[in-house]
């Protein structure tokens, strides 16, 4: 098995989110980088299938130089090569156009991303991409395992969950629980310090979004505590005060 | 400036996230919804209350089931067949996969997580929620046609408007868009859908087991909230996946989220920090949700809770 896994660079779920430059650029002061959550299921049950089916996972980030321990990190859990398109992802179009001129060189049996990225929370990358290359995609996908050239997923829908029998090719947008988040090892992060990370020009540069600027939400009032032994002034409260009830 | 909005619906009636998304397309121009499968027509026509004053309706029975390609395909053509110039659906977790292939089909831009009408005074200006709620972004879309999901509580409900028109939308959908074979599938009836409510209320590890979750059940009924719950929760299989809610969960904005026994970590906020109102209880003063909330309470949830169901039981 051939496979594909797109990774993000993105801050830590618990990080501080800030703005500089008249709030147009982002602080990455102090700020620890990850692999997107998602993209790290998509990148765990890439593992597991590569240990069931053999084959070769090649992970791909489009990002700028400061992505490449968050790529190293992903050869660590286990992909076998890299792939880093050197630009500043700024619109999920212009990501997908980046995706999909790799995937069209490499003639992969799957094409993993997560659901969506924390940073931008697009949820939208895997679905330009198998448009562009004419497969089919799927996201939020839950379970995917791989039989003889077919798959069967699973797929989240609101309230519950639905089983698919597909063909391969096709892009899936992952999220738990696919597989657990696996964790590098000794031996993953010595070998890869010497895999191969291919940084690589960008191939089409249209761009359909401009980012202006950015905003905080204001912040948050001060909590009323109320005793538990006096509920009815939490429900008074509910309905006079905040009138949600 | 003619408007295209999707139209999801869910038992036969058109989804309150899809009516809010219409009231948005429909403060911003002349409003046509697509509907996909089998619904009445009666309950599309309905779409005129929220502004929309026509309905295309794509009624093959295939498209019953939300297939990611196949939607695509007829959104895409309703689009083309109508002009639009802006298409519109609520953020869905069906919508997310298929606003992206029909970007490509029609080069447009796409903007998710809208929450609020674009400005206009200088080309298309719209601010969308980014790093799961904890900022915004004001951003410029360039192409001629735009695609927009609409986040819930962008817009306030519209719902006096007449009914709409329900058309035949003419469309020949190819086999080859339904290969993917739907083999199983396990939903949950009747419920109120975790990410249209607008109360809800979640546990957390603090209730200690699934068997506990009758006190959690009996207040969101007496509510008529949506019952969520914490990852480590839905990671034991307390409770089912679709109800986890956070950064890797369901995001959520109602009126009220009422957190029990649940921590406040932020990856939890995440999932939340759109919510109008929040009230949390938890046996530990410390707990760094009281942090997030409007109003909070230290206590036992196993005494709490039932105190609590019972005074709303007589509002
Ligand atoms: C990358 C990443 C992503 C994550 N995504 C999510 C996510 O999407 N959603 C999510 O929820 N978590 C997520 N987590 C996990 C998160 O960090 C926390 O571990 C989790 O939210 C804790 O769940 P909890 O509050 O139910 O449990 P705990 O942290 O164990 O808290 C239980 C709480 O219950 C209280 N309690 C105990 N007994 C009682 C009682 N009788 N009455 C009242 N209160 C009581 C305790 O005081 C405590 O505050 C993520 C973590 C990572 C690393
Ligand atoms: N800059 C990027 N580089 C590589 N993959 C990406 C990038 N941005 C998004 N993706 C992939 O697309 C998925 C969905 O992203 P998004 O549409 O931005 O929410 C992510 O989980 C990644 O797998």
């Amino acid at each position: 098995m051939n496979i594909l896994v797109c990774i993000t660079h993105v801050p830590d779920t618990t990080s501080r989110i800030a703005f500089t430059n008249d709030n147009t650029v982002f602080d990455k002061n102090g700020v620890q980088f990850i692999i997107g959550p998602y993209d790290d299921y998509a990148l765990a049950r890439a593992v597991e299938l590569k240990e069931q089916n053999g084959g070769e996972i090649t992970v791909l980030n489009v990002g700028e130089a400061d992505a490449d321990p968050t790529i190293r990190k992903a050869l660590a859990i286990g992909a076998d090569k890299a792939i880093r398109i050197n630009a500043f992802p700024s619109d999920s179009f212009f990501v997908a156009n980046q995706i999909a001129a790799v995937a069209k060189e490499g003639n992969y049996d799957l094409i993993l991303m997560g659901r969506e990225s924390i940073d931008f929370n697009g949820g939208m990358v895997h679905g330009m991409v198998g448009e562009m290359l004419g497969l089919p995609s799927f996201s939020p996908v839950m379970k995917l395992d791989v039989n003889d050239g077919a798959a069967h997923i699973t797929r989240e829908i609101e309230g519950g969950k639905e089983e698919l029998d597909v063909n391969l090719p096709f892009v899936a947008g992952c999220q738990e629980p696919i597989a657990e988040w696996k964790i590098p090892n000794m031996r993953g992060i010595m070998s890869a310090r010497t895999k191969p990370l291919e940084i690589r020009e960008v191939a089409d540069d249209a761009q359909h979004v401009a980012l202006k600027n950015y905003e905080l939400p204001p912040a948050k009032g001060e909590v009323k505590m109320i005793d538990a032994d006096n509920v009815q002034e939490l429900v008074n409260l509910l309905k006079n005060e905040a009138k949600v009830i | 400036m003619s408007i295209l909005v999707l139209i999801e619906t869910e038992e036969g009636k058109i989804k309150k996230s899809s009516q809010e998304a219409i009231s948005f397309a429909a403060a911003m121009g002349e409003t046509t919804a697509v509907a996909l499968g089998e619904v009445s027509d009666e309950e599309l026509a309905k779409a005129g209350a929220n502004g929309a004053k026509r309905v295309l309706h794509a009624a093959d029975s295939r498209l019953n089931a939300g297939l990611i390609q196949p939607y695509a395909e007829v959104l895409t053509e309703a689009a083309k067949q109508t002009g639009a110039k802006v298409v519109v659906s609520a953020k869905s977790s069906l919508a997310d996969a298929v606003v992206g292939r029909v970007s490509v089909k029609l080069g447009a831009a796409l903007v998710s997580n809208v929450v609020g009408l674009p400005d206009e005074t200088n080309g298309f200006v719209v601010k969308r929620s980014i790093y799961t709620g904890k900022a915004f972004a004001h951003v410029k879309m360039t192409t001629e046609v735009k695609i927009l999901t609409v986040k819930k509580n962008a817009i306030e409900m519209k719902t006096d408007g007449a009914l709409a028109v329900v058309e035949k939308l003419e469309i020949e959908l190819d086999d080859a868009l339904f290969e993917a074979k739907i083999t199983a599938s396990e939903k949950a009836e009747g419920d109120i859908l975790l990410p249209e409510a607008d109360l809800v209320v979640s546990g957390g590890r603090g209730l200690k087991g699934p068997e506990n979750w009758s006190i959690i059940e009996d207040l969101a009924k007496t509510l008529g909230a949506a019952t969520g719950c914490s990852k480590p929760v839905s990671d034991m299989e307390w409770r089912p996946h679709h109800e986890h809610v956070g950064q890797t969960g369901v995001k959520v904005s109602p009126s009220l989220y009422i957190a029990v026994g649940i921590s406040g970590a932020i990856q939890h906020l995440a999932g939340v920090n759109s919510s109008k109102y929040i009230v949390v209880i938890n046996k530990d003063e410390d707990a760094p949700f009281f942090k997030a909330a409007d109003y909070g309470i230290v206590g036992d949830a196993f005494d709490v809770l039932p105190k609590l169901t019972a005074a709303l039981k007589n509002v």
